[in-house]
């Protein structure tokens, strides 16, 4: 509103101008983003039969409520328990991650010793290698030890996160001042002790945006799931969809209605969507730490 | 370390008792980093390293109908490295890599320098809408723009059609890459921004108001100034996004639903490794295929950073 209120004042002046062109080709953009997203909202408030005989980006009879019910009661209300595992697996292994990475990242940072350099580019290197590579042994070896197909194999793989170390050393590196610590030392405080109660506070904001990237990205997460699992009891909400997806796509009576599957896809994407809008200032300025290094 | 300071402030005891006090702290202070990596080491050993060992391990054997596991060298490796079906794929991902990579991080650096110098209205919608998209699991975005392109009902099709340009063949062989690589550009371009915004963000102010001072134009300040000042956070997203490509798979195994017989089952690198493994069963061979791939990646991560490091 301020922003139109300078507009009107102002004229158009060169630099207005500017901005203006400039603002239209964002706003343009901003459609391509949008569109998807504008269709699965659309989308999700029409029968079945409505989503083949109708435009795809306009509405016709208003049936969400509908959708979401028979989304929720849909074999025996499967997707429910799909929801609880995905919350389940992404706050235990955001919360768990981004632990993990902020203690780490913070020994990177803030402490000598032998072979440290070595062992961070080992960390980082362990970027590049190709999830395959990862999860087929990772089934094999979980299978000997008798956790395949429960939560443990989904939450345990997720634990790990190098760009999360990677982010948290970054970080540390610049937040906590040595200073700060040596202050605490001579004050006579554990190691352990001035980690709990000076440097983890700075590190919050850090901590924030790990936790919500590592929650984010086992939220979505979709292999590794897929190939540990075979439960449906225990799928997460991306391996519901897919095969939900898979099994409308077939045709035939007995299959998942396509308009179950797209409200689904709809509730799936809310959770995530609001907490990126409430925490905007975590991504928005935590990922800086990863960017310039 | 404050080490020999701290151990003098200590309240006075008994010599020996002191120095053997002084190498105990000693000793202890050298552990506490490895005390703080523990927990990330220990995941990091069982869920990354073992797995590893135990994936090359499995490459060097064969498990035969008759006569159980066998050790068969390095010939997994060695049948890998010529197989067509791998390069298939890597020539699918190499020629969307080509196209496609640079597309989205020119879009995302356009994108984070209009939002950084101020010139566009309404920045925090844009931040927020471009970046909606990294929120999207990549099975859902690619079951909507499966069904956005496809052929009978999709609106795309719709549009095009009531436009008389007919119905785009987005779910054609011809198309696919293409297709798949819109998938990728839709989900990366915004995070990709989010990270060069906040790398454009830490430029001292004064190097671009002195830059102005000197009569530089805005487009002049964005390529000697803002853009080599940016470039370390560029080479990540470059090296992020060759990672990323290479290994791309959720959004063609979701596709492949729709359009099974364009994606097959090496349409890329990650799709033929699963399928070997979870299809055919035959692990020893996709372990082989998966370190092959692996070697690619590294490979090239290794000599984009080697390029991209010689131009400054």
């Amino acid at each position: 509103m301020t922003a139109l209120t300078t507009f009107l004042e102002q004229g158009l002046t060169r630099r207005n101008r500017r901005r203006s062109f400039a603002t239209l080709v964002m706003l343009l953009f901003l459609v391509y983003f949008m569109l998807p997203i504008f269709w699965l909202i659309v989308s999700s408030t029409k029968s079945d039969s409505q989503l083949f005989s109708t435009f795809g980006l306009w509405f016709a009879h208003f049936d969400l409520l509908q959708n979401l019910h028979q989304v929720f009661t849909y074999d025996g209300g499967i997707y429910l328990t799909w929801l609880g595992n995905t919350a389940l697996y992404a706050v235990t292994a955001g919360v768990g991650a981004a632990l993990c990475s902020t203690m780490a990242g913070y020994a990177f940072a803030k402490y000598r010793f032998r072979g440290r350099n070595v062992l961070f580019a080992v960390v980082l290197g362990s970027i590049m290698i190709p999830q395959t590579a990862l999860v087929i042994p990772i089934y094999l070896l979980l299978s000997k030890v008798g956790i395949i197909n429960t939560p443990f194999a989904v939450i345990l793989p997720s634990l790990v996160s190098p760009i999360g170390v990677f982010l948290m050393r970054v970080y540390a590196d610049r937040a906590v001042p040595d200073a700060l610590l040596d202050a605490a030392r001579v004050d006579g405080a554990g190691e352990f002790k001035i980690f709990r109660a000076v440097s983890f506070r700075i590190l919050v904001p850090g901590f924030a945006t790990v936790l919500l990237l590592s929650f984010v990205a086992t939220w979505n997460n979709y292999f590794l799931p897929l190939v540990v699992l075979s439960t449906p009891k225990y799928y997460p909400l991306t391996v519901g969809l897919a095969q939900w997806n898979s099994s409308s796509s077939a045709g035939g009576g007995a299959n998942v209605l396509f308009s179950i599957v797209v409200a689904g896809a709809l509730v799936a994407v809310v959770p995530v969507a609001i907490a990126f809008l409430l925490l905007q200032r975590y991504w928005q300025g935590g990922l800086t730490a990863g960017g310039v290094k | 370390m404050a080490g020999s300071s701290q151990v003098s402030l200590t309240p006075t005891k008994a010599p020996a008792a002191r120095v053997w006090h002084t190498r105990r702290r000693s000793l202890q202070r050298a552990l506490v980093p490895f005390a703080f990596l523990a927990p990330f080491l220990v995941l990091f050993a069982f869920f990354l390293i073992t797995p590893l060992v135990y994936a090359f391990r499995m490459a060097l054997y064969n498990e035969r109908i008759v006569g159980g596991t066998v050790f068969v060298g390095l010939s997994n490796l060695e049948q890998a490295v010529q197989d067509s079906s791998f390069y298939t794929g890597l020539e699918h991902m190499a020629l969307l890599g080509v196209v496609q990579i640079p597309i989205m991080i020119g879009l995302a650096l356009l994108f984070a320098l209009l939002l950084d110098a101020r010139a566009v209205w309404l920045p925090s919608l844009f931040r927020f809408g471009f970046f909606l998209p990294f929120a999207v699991p990549t099975v859902v975005a690619a079951l909507m723009w499966g069904d956005l392109y496809a052929p009978s009902f999709g609106p795309l099709s719709q549009v095009s059609r009531d436009l008389g340009l007919g119905t785009p063949g987005f779910l054609t062989s011809g198309w696919m890459l293409g297709s798949l690589g819109n998938i990728v550009t839709w989900e990366w371009t915004g995070y990709n921004m989010i990270i060069l915004y906040a790398a454009l963000k830490t430029i001292p102010p004064e190097i671009v108001e002195a830059a102005a001072v000197d009569g530089a134009s805005p487009l002049q300040t964005a390529l000697r100034i803002r853009i080599p000042f940016i470039s370390p956070a560029l080479v990540l997203t470059g090296v992020f996004s060759i990672i990323g490509t290479l290994q791309l798979f959720n959004e063609p195994q979701i596709m492949s639903v729709i359009a099974p017989q364009v994606i097959g089952t090496a349409y890329t690198p990650n799709l033929y490794v699963y399928n070997l493994a979870f299809s055919s069963h035959e692990f020893n061979y996709a372990a082989a295929v998966s370190f092959v791939l692996g070697a690619f990646v590294f490979f090239t991560s290794y000599v984009f950073i080697f390029l991209t490091r010689k131009q400054r």
